[in-house]
């Protein structure tokens, strides 16, 4: 049996503001030297303390949603989210249910599009440790993280294959990156991922068919390809418990980067019922045109335009999508265009290769390395060519015999000789010419 | 006792040194050794030694220097545990001090004891306590009233200068009522909440109890005003209500609605009532008649939202950070926290929570209305006087029938002056509200302070 895969992709990503979500409190859970530094009432839930939502947080979201080309709601809110866990100090995580701050994006892919469906703002949980101490298994939690600005990205089910989910999950990444809001390091947990999957038989079930009656849930993912490996591991379990005429259970499973597999975590009996509610400790947002004008002119360059602004540099496309992804490549790039644009390209070949260091090197210095003039006389460079030839004549016949390799042995020798200054044409010319007597 | 006179008579006497702030403070204990325990006023007592130390400390020149006050025990406070009157909290130290008792303390006020309450505000007696049921001063088989009971009989009794009460469906006015105290339900916003533990923060108001309006109004010229730790709080600037009380307000447009006068009403408490209304009519005002038809709906949609959102803010009590486990809260916290989640699931959430919000709504509109017609709103406090201890613990109903006049006005967050206004037949104190339009809380108390200038009824107390 043929099917469709069918992915909807939800993006958690971690804001580098200064200070926390609700509170005064440093925002930097990966630095701290000790566990629960930087807390007070606020984030650690205490009676009596309240929130003040962070003015910084709700623009970085706004401008997140307005990279990802969505529509940016004019009054907002936020909400309840109950649910109970260690690492959720009030009981309630502080959300947006109804009234995302945006909303109705769009993403395009070389696969196709993906709708963004909306971008909102919450706060991350404290992080649970599960350790042993005393030789007593013990649960800690670290409320360094408890109440950091998270915000959530949720598209459409519009991710057709483990491909298009890549690339689609890079870009946005690439995105975010460019704002400068957040650093999305999957590793610890900066941007973290969850797609929900089906299988269609309706081949056209995204272009507004009808979808699929269960969805699976895969979390714990921290790479886009164990992403694409999730997607591709499901959809063979999927298509094999279809094929039997069943339906895969409704659950959450978990993603196992050593088997690539993914198991069963939880089984959803029912839709979970959240008590969402509007927080009434936070009156509503307005989101004025004359703020939303100034969180606008934050917009940088995106991404997808400087991938046509490096093309039309002459850099070749899968090299630029690599420079782009990298902020410090992109911005040395860029001053050695103010330089010299006649080597943009030179110059992004040469970051891809890893021929140059940039973090050593600097554009300046990069450019005269290679705007010293080669040698290109012959009468300078062919005494030297003849001595190396004299001075290896069981190499020379080994060429004569059909060895074309020793020729590349013969050019590296002329460039050592020269300290890398003569010309490859030249020494190639002359090279020819003297083994072909 | 010096603990009869005015706020600003103890500061003068303290300025020209005719009275010894030690004295004051002596008398509060003296008060509290006497009749805390027997009427379970207080739940902690800070040490009297500990209080004169601190007052030596303390900068003569400073507006509330050296007054004794309490707080209800929903603050959170680093000198005296913080319980809310549930055993949960039993021995809960806070790292911090409430925005209230930070301003208060920075003014010179010293705090010395934490009033009982019903746990987490849930009632209109103070049985609800996990530390004693309140006992009303007037009548020690009567009830208290509550939520705050403690702050308000610690007033009546001279165990402070001053307290601070809470009021989210009546908590301040209905004790303020049965205790013959004076007590300042404020605009939503102009005090701070923050440090003071969550009952239902849409309606939470942080408000003083005193002997006097024109204590109120000191008190509260100390304590309002926005707060960067409070989202909620108005930027808009504080008046200043001492000064506000020096002219008589002249001519105001007192409203009154029929509907507030029907059968659930105690007779005599209706009597009382007009009778008030024609006091302020001979001191020169106007008597209107107005409507207040989504009011009757108030106290259905003030027990569906009140619930809802403390069954939200109790959930952090889980038995994982505070000591005290699920199983201590008391049968009316349970029943409001069961009646909350309900309200709030999927399903019921449309039914009932989204419903209240709507008629939320309709009732800002009715009170505008009636504030196009009037300057103030005249209603009863209590439907009923002070019942027997026991008697709405088991009736919980009943108990919420106490709100009847309040809920309406926690429902459009307008301020709410309560004073006392008479006696009943049985001996207890009646009391009324004066209900003004969002941060009218000068014109309010120049009004309170008129009447009480032209009567005595404030300056009664029991017997004890």
């Amino acid at each position: 049996m043929t099917y469709q895969l069918i992915c909807g992709a939800e993006i958690h990503v971690e804001l580098k503001t200064k200070s926390k979500m609700f509170c005064g409190c440093k925002n930097d859970p990966f630095h701290a030297a000790k566990p629960n530094i930087y807390t007070c009432p606020v984030c650690l839930g205490m009676p009596g303390a309240l929130p003040v939502p962070n003015k910084q947080a709700i623009e970085d979201c706004i401008l997140i949603g307005l990279a990802l080309g969505c529509k940016i709601a004019k009054v907002s809110k936020f909400d309840r989210k109950h649910y109970f866990y260690p690492d959720l100090p009030k009981g309630y995580q502080i959300s947006q249910y109804d009234e995302p701050f945006c909303f109705e994006g769009l993403v395009k892919t070389s696969f196709g599009p993906v709708r963004i469906t909306r971008v909102h703002m919450e706060e991350d949980t404290a992080k649970m440790h599960h350790e042993t101490v005393d030789g007593k298994k013990v649960s800690l939690i670290d409320f360094n993280r408890s109440s950091v600005p998270l915000v959530e990205i949720v598209t459409e089910p519009d991710i057709k294959s483990p491909e298009q989910a890549k690339e689609f999950l890079k870009k946005v990444r690439d995105i975010i990156r460019t704002l400068g809001v957040a650093d999305c390091d999957m590793e610890k947990g900066g941007m973290r991922l969850e797609a929900n999957i089906s299988l269609s038989r309706d081949l056209s079930a995204q272009a507004g068919g009808n979808l699929p009656n269960y969805k699976v849930e895969v979390k714990n993912i921290n790479s886009f390809r164990f992403f694409a490996n999730a997607l591709t591991t499901e959809f063979a379990r999927h298509s094999e418990i279809l094929d039997r005429g069943e339906v895969p259970v409704q659950e959450t499973r978990g993603y196992r980067s050593d088997t690539s597999t993914t198991v069963s975590q939880r089984v959803k009996e029912d839709a979970a019922d959240y008590r969402y509610f509007p927080d009434p400790d936070i009156p509503p947002i307005v989101i004025s045109n004359a703020w939303l004008t100034k969180i606008k002119s934050r917009l940088p360059e995106l991404p997808t335009s400087k991938i046509e602004y490096l093309i039309a540099l002459g850099v070749v496309e899968s090299t630029a999508k690599i420079i782009v992804a990298n902020q410090v490549m992109m911005e040395y790039l860029d001053q050695v265009k103010t330089l010299d644009p006649k080597m943009v390209s030179q110059a992004a070949k040469d970051l891809v290769n890893k021929k140059v260091d940039y973090q050593k090197l600097s554009p300046e210095e990069y450019l005269k390395t290679k705007s010293v003039s080669k040698i290109t006389d012959k009468s300078i460079l062919r005494p030297i060519i003849e001595k190396i030839l004299s001075d290896n004549p069981i190499a020379v016949a080994d060429y004569k015999a059909g060895k074309q390799n020793a020729f590349g042995f013969f050019v590296g020798a002329v460039i050592k000789a020269t300290s890398g200054q003569a010309d490859p044409k030249t020494v190639h010319n002359i090279l020819t010419a003297s083994l072909s007597i | 006792m010096l603990l009869d006179l005015s706020l600003q008579k103890l500061l003068a006497g303290y300025r020209d040194n005719s009275i010894d702030p030690v004295e004051v403070i002596r008398e509060a204990y003296h008060n509290i050794e006497n009749h805390s325990q027997e009427l379970n006023t207080l739940i902690t007592v800070r040490d009297q030694a500990e209080t004169l130390a601190y007052l030596k400390t303390l900068n003569k020149t400073l507006p509330l220097y050296g007054l004794p006050y309490v707080l209800k025990d929903s603050y959170a406070t680093t000198e005296l545990r913080t319980t809310s009157a549930s055993k949960i909290l039993d021995d809960y130290l806070s790292l911090y001090d409430a925005t209230v008792h930070r301003k208060l303390k920075d003014a010179g006020a010293i705090l010395i004891a934490k009033g009982n309450q019903d746990a987490w505000g849930h009632g209109a007696s103070t049985e609800n306590s996990d530390y004693g049921m309140g006992k009303n001063p007037w009548d020690p088989t009567r009830v208290v009233g509550g939520s705050s009971g403690g702050p308000a009989a610690a007033v009546i009794t001279r165990m402070c200068a001053f307290a601070i009460g809470e009021d989210t469906g009546g908590s301040i006015r209905n004790p303020a009522a049965w205790n013959n105290i004076s007590g300042l339900r404020v605009t939503y916003g102009r005090v701070s909440r923050y440090g003071c533990i969550s009952y239902a923060s849409s309606m939470d108001t942080v408000g003083p109890f005193a002997k006097s309006v024109e204590d109120l109004a000191l008190v509260l010229s100390v304590i309002a005003g926005v707060d960067k730790y409070d989202a909620t709080t108005s930027p808009k600037p504080v008046d200043d209500y001492l000064a506000s009380l020096a002219t008589s307000p002249v001519k105001l447009r007192i409203g009154i609605a029929p509907e507030m006068f029907a059968d659930r009403l105690d007779s005599e408490i209706a009597t009382n009532t007009k009778d008030f209304a024609d006091k302020l009519a001979s001191l020169g005002h106007e008597l209107v008649d107005i409507s207040l038809p989504v009011a009757k709906m108030s106290l259905a949609t003030y027990y569906i939202l009140a619930p809802s959102e403390t069954s939200s803010n109790l959930g952090r009590y889980d038995g994982i950070r505070y000591g005290g486990t699920r199983a201590l809260f008391t049968q009316e916290s349970m029943r409001r926290i069961m009646m909350g989640s309900y309200e709030l699931s999927s399903g019921y959430y449309d039914a009932y929570y989204r419903k209240a919000l709507k008629i939320r709504t309709l009732l800002l509109q009715t009170f505008q209305d009636a504030f196009s017609k009037c300057d103030v709103i005249l209603l009863p406090e209590n439907p009923v006087m002070p019942p027997l201890l026991g008697d709405l613990i088991g009736d919980p109903l009943a108990n919420m029938l106490a709100d009847l006049y309040n809920t309406p006005v926690s429902l459009v967050g307008s301020p709410s002056l309560v004073i006392p206004s008479g006696f009943h037949k049985n001996g207890l104190p009646i009391g009324v509200q004066l209900v003004g339009p969002k941060f009218s809380e000068s014109l309010l108390l120049a009004l309170g302070h008129q009447y009480q200038q032209n009567t005595a009824w404030h300056t009664r107390s029991p017997q004890l």
